[in-house]
Formats: structure tokens, C-alpha cells, sequence
């Protein structure tokens, strides 16, 4: 088991805070009048719904130890590089080369993760595939947007597998000293990022006035993101306790996570705008692709899992 | 148990979602009608019906490909229960109309490619004239244009190994044929249709 009193209680407040939303997205529904408003309240009831899935799956990995963790985090890597790769030009020559992506190194790269080989864990993609991708379109033989074709897919691997495999990747980390406190980094990491972009979402709708970037990203608001952001380091303060941090270290953090996860959103809305849509997917309803939901993970994750391996290993 | 196997793991390679713009899923009497980028085009289409349609619905394949002895055999013949015709010698004791009609004499429903051939640019040739004779034999039969999105890119030709890609297949709107529709026009039309589907 690895869930002590302090993760039951983090759990527990997670609960507490879907609960709550659950309730006020109900009394929404039953008051709003207006066509536009029933599709906010519609969308907001749907993105509920699918935050009390995840946050069940989640919870359950985290509940069920290391081997869970490393799957789910694998599962979730596949579906996003799906998207990814589903949204990206590619053609025939690449296919062999994909094929290595999804069932050789996103396997391995894992298989890494899970027997703890840290040393092969951050050099497996930034090295090795990195170097196997161009090979392998090269024997394929077609050099019409080479470059660009090869740097499609090792963005592909970086961001969808390699970036999001340092969640689970806290768990080789000594800071804690217990496997439950390791779990606990895992929560605080999550959580803020994930509770970052919703509280964005909520000041912004509350009164968000003047876009950030109105050509990459029309919803997010400068006063969304100085709300939400400022409100997600309160709670990285007030979640302390959970963690190996002092409560301002805890707050700093949580200020590194929400503000890689602003750039993750950022940067995940210029491909998606390049391309032409609007979400990578829909396999989330409300959210849409998996890759919408976890864009500010991605870059939040490393950057996370090195400034405590560097500061507190 | 093997269908289901295949159907689950076809979902996992694509994430297939069947989008129902012109009709329902309903159990009716039907000929699915697709256009074709790869060999997985009929499980794709299969797959993405509901259980209880699957069972009625059988895939229309080239006996030269599929009768070859081993696993494609046993596939065509036990997991798909395709209806297989000639397409090399066509001769008039192996028309390839006889067994789709007799097929559809049975109640059954079918996923038919007419353009005859796998086209991997993704693009949608002519129609051959199966579908307006099939149309002709049997008017009360609801010809449905399915139009597969991505699926050339998960097995392009030639190929053996899939790659995961995201498809969609999509359902619209059942055809007819109209009162002394000519074959040429007809076969236009179910092609306009099938191409209307194709998402932008």
C-alpha cells in the first residue's frame, strides 16, 4: 500500500473539491437562461464528469503503487502520440519509423522507468531515438521534407513520451526517504498544473477581459492567468504539508509549474492553430484530445523533476 | 471471441469513432458503401458498428487475396464470413453479382467497395456498376455511403506492420434509386455522396 494518512487526505480533498463542483455545476444548470449561457453550464457539467474519471483512474494508480503509475503514464503516452501523429502530415517513408516510435521505443523507454535505470531513462530518446529516427527515414529513401518529417516525429517522442514519462519518473527520486512521500510529489505535481489550468479557466470566465494571445489562444486572459496562476501558488503554500518543501519552496514550485504549464498550453495552441483545429481529439468529453489535457504537464514535468533532483537529491 | 479480439484491438490502433450523420444504427436491412485506402477499410467499417449489427453484416472481398489457404482463409471464411468474388476471370457462372445477391437474399447486410480497388492517395475513383445493379435487383435495400478518414495512413499499401493513427468513419444518408435513374448518373450521385462526407 502506499498511501499513508497525508495521501488519504489529499485524496480525500480532491473528492471534497469534485463534490463541491458537482453541486455548483448542478444549481448552474437549473438557473441559466440564456442559449450561450446552457452551452457554458453544458460544457462545464461535461468537463466535471470527465475530472471525476481521471481523477478516479489517477487515484486508483496511485493507490496500486509503481507498476500502475508506469502503465497508466505509458497508456497515456500512446493515446497522446496518437493524437500527435494523427494531426501531423507524415507519408509512407515515415511509417517504418513510426512503427519503431510507438511499439519499440515507447515500450522500452517505460520498461526503463520501471526497473528505475535512471541512466538509461534520460538518454533513450534525447540520444538514441533522436539519432534512429533520421536513420531510419534515410533507408526509407524519400527526401521530400526530410528535415521536417524526421523533426515531426522526434517532437512527437519528446513531448509525448519523453516529457510526460517525468510524472512517473519522481518515483526514482530519493528526496522523500518513503514511497508514500514519493507518491505525494506525484499528487503536488499534478495537481497544481491540472488545478492551474482550471482555475485559469475559472477567473477567466469570472472576468477575463484582454487575451494574452488572441491570435494563438482567444480563452486564456491576462486576468485568468494572473488569478488562476496566483491562486494555484496559494494552494502549492497550503499544500506544504505533503510534501519535502518548506511553504515557501512549495510555493516557488508551484510558480515554476504554472508557469511551464502556461507555456505548454501556449505553445501545444500554436501547432494546433497551425493545423488547423481546435483540440487534438475528443476523447474527453468537454476537454477534448488527451493531449489538451495534459499539454501543461508536458512541460511542466521535467522541468519539475530536475530542479528537485538537483536542489533536494 | 476472435471478432470481438480484432474489433478491440482495431479500436486501439485507431480509437474509431462512428459518426451517424445520415442515419441511425439501426438493424435494417442495408449495403454499406465505402470508399478504399487499405486492406483494413471492412474492419475498420465493421468495428465501428454496434455489436448486434456486426453479426448481420458481412464484408464483400476478392477471392483472389482472401482464398489463398491459412490464416486469411480462416478469417475471410470464419471471423468475417466475407462474401468472396471474382474479380480476375469473370465468366458468367462466377458473376460476381450472384453471391452479394444471394447474400442480401438472406437478409444480411453488406460493406461493398465499389470502386473496385484500394486507391492509397486517399482520393475516390469512379465507381464500378455492382452498386447500381445491386441498387436495380433489390430497391428496397438502403444503400449507405460510409466515407473511412486516415485509414491508409495506419496500413498505407503495402505494408504489413499498423501504426496508430485516429479514424473516423462516417455514415450518411441512405440512397435510392430514383424512378428510370440512368446507371452513369446514379453512380455519380453515390459518389457525390460518399464525398460529401469526407471531412474538411
Amino acid at each position: 500500500m502506499n498511501l499513508d494518512s497525508q495521501t488519504l487526505w489529499l485524496l480525500g480533498g480532491v473528492l471534497a473539491l469534485l463534490t463541491v463542483s458537482s453541486v455548483i455545476g448542478a444549481v448552474l444548470s437549473m438557473r441559466v437562461q440564456s442559449e450561450s449561457g446552457r452551452r457554458v453550464v453544458d460544457n462545464l457539467n461535461a468537463r466535471t464528469r470527465a475530472w471525476w474519471v481521471m481523477a478516479i483512474i489517477f487515484g486508483s494508480a496511485l493507490a496500486l503503487g509503481r507498476t500502475a503509475l508506469v502503465i497508466m503514464f505509458a497508456l497515456t503516452s500512446f493515446l497522446a502520440l496518437r493524437e500527435f501523429i494523427t494531426l501531423t502530415p507524415t507519408r509512407r517513408a515515415d511509417h517504418r519509423a513510426l512503427f519503431w516510435s510507438f511499439f519499440v521505443i515507447l515500450p522500452l523507454h517505460y520498461w526503463t522507468l520501471g526497473i528505475a535505470w535512471y541512466g538509461l531513462f534520460v538518454i533513450l530518446i534525447t540520444v538514441y531515438a533522436f539519432l534512429f529516427i533520421p536513420m531510419r527515414n534515410a533507408l526509407a529513401g524519400d527526401t521530400e521534407h526530410f528535415l521536417e518529417r524526421t523533426a515531426k516525429t522526434q517532437w512527437g517522442l519528446m513531448l509525448c513520451v519523453y516529457c510526460v514519462s517525468y510524472v512517473p519518473a519522481l518515483l526514482m527520486l530519493n528526496v522523500t526517504g518513503t514511497r508514500a512521500g514519493n507518491v505525494r510529489l506525484i499528487f503536488f505535481l499534478v495537481c497544481i498544473a491540472q488545478l492551474s489550468d482550471v482555475l485559469q479557466y475559472v477567473w477567466g470566465k469570472l472576468c477575463g477581459r484582454r487575451p494574452v494571445a488572441p491570435k494563438l489562444s482567444p480563452n486564456k486572459t491576462i486576468e485568468g492567468l494572473v488569478g488562476g496562476g496566483l491562486s494555484a501558488v496559494a494552494v502549492g503554500a497550503v499544500l506544504w504539508w505533503s510534501t519535502p518543501f518548506t511553504p515557501l519552496q512549495a510555493a516557488g514550485l508551484a510558480a515554476v509549474i504554472v508557469a511551464m504549464g502556461f507555456f505548454g498550453g501556449l505553445v501545444m495552441s500554436a501547432i494546433k492553430r497551425d493545423r488547423g483545429v481546435k483540440d487534438y481529439g475528443d476523447i474527453i468529453p468537454g476537454h477534448g484530445g488527451v493531449l489538451d489535457r495534459i499539454d501543461s504537464l508536458c512541460f511542466a514535468a521535467p522541468i519539475f523533476f530536475h530542479l528537485v533532483r538537483w536542489i533536494w537529491t | 471471441m476472435t471478432a470481438a479480439l480484432i474489433a478491440w484491438f482495431t479500436r486501439v490502433l485507431t480509437g474509431v469513432r462512428a459518426r451517424w450523420h445520415g442515419c441511425a444504427p439501426v438493424a435494417e436491412q442495408r449495403v454499406y458503401f465505402a470508399n478504399h485506402t487499405s486492406n483494413l477499410d471492412f474492419v475498420l467499417l465493421w468495428a465501428a458498428l454496434p455489436v448486434e449489427l456486426r453479426r448481420k453484416t458481412r464484408p464483400v472481398a476478392a477471392r483472389d487475396y482472401w482464398e489463398g489457404g491459412g490464416v486469411r482463409e480462416w478469417l475471410a471464411g470464419r471471423v468475417f464470413r466475407a462474401v468472396l468474388i471474382e474479380r480476375r476471370t469473370v465468366t458468367r457462372e462466377n458473376n460476381p453479382l450472384t453471391p452479394m445477391l444471394d447474400a442480401l437474399a438472406g437478409g444480411e447486410s453488406l460493406i461493398i467497395f465499389p470502386e473496385g480497388t484500394r486507391n492509397p492517395d486517399g482520393e475516390v475513383n469512379p465507381f464500378k456498376p455492382g452498386l447500381f445493379h445491386i441498387a436495380k435487383a433489390r430497391p428496397e435495400v438502403a444503400l449507405v455511403p460510409v466515407f473511412i478518414e486516415n485509414l491508409n495512413r495506419v496500413l498505407p499499401k503495402g505494408e504489413v506492420l499498423p501504426v496508430p493513427m485516429l479514424c473516423s468513419v462516417s455514415f450518411g444518408e441512405p440512397l435510392r434509386l430514383a424512378d428510370g435513374e440512368a446507371k452513369p448518373q446514379f453512380l455519380t450521385r453515390a459518389r457525390d455522396a460518399l464525398l460529401a462526407l469526407r471531412p474538411s
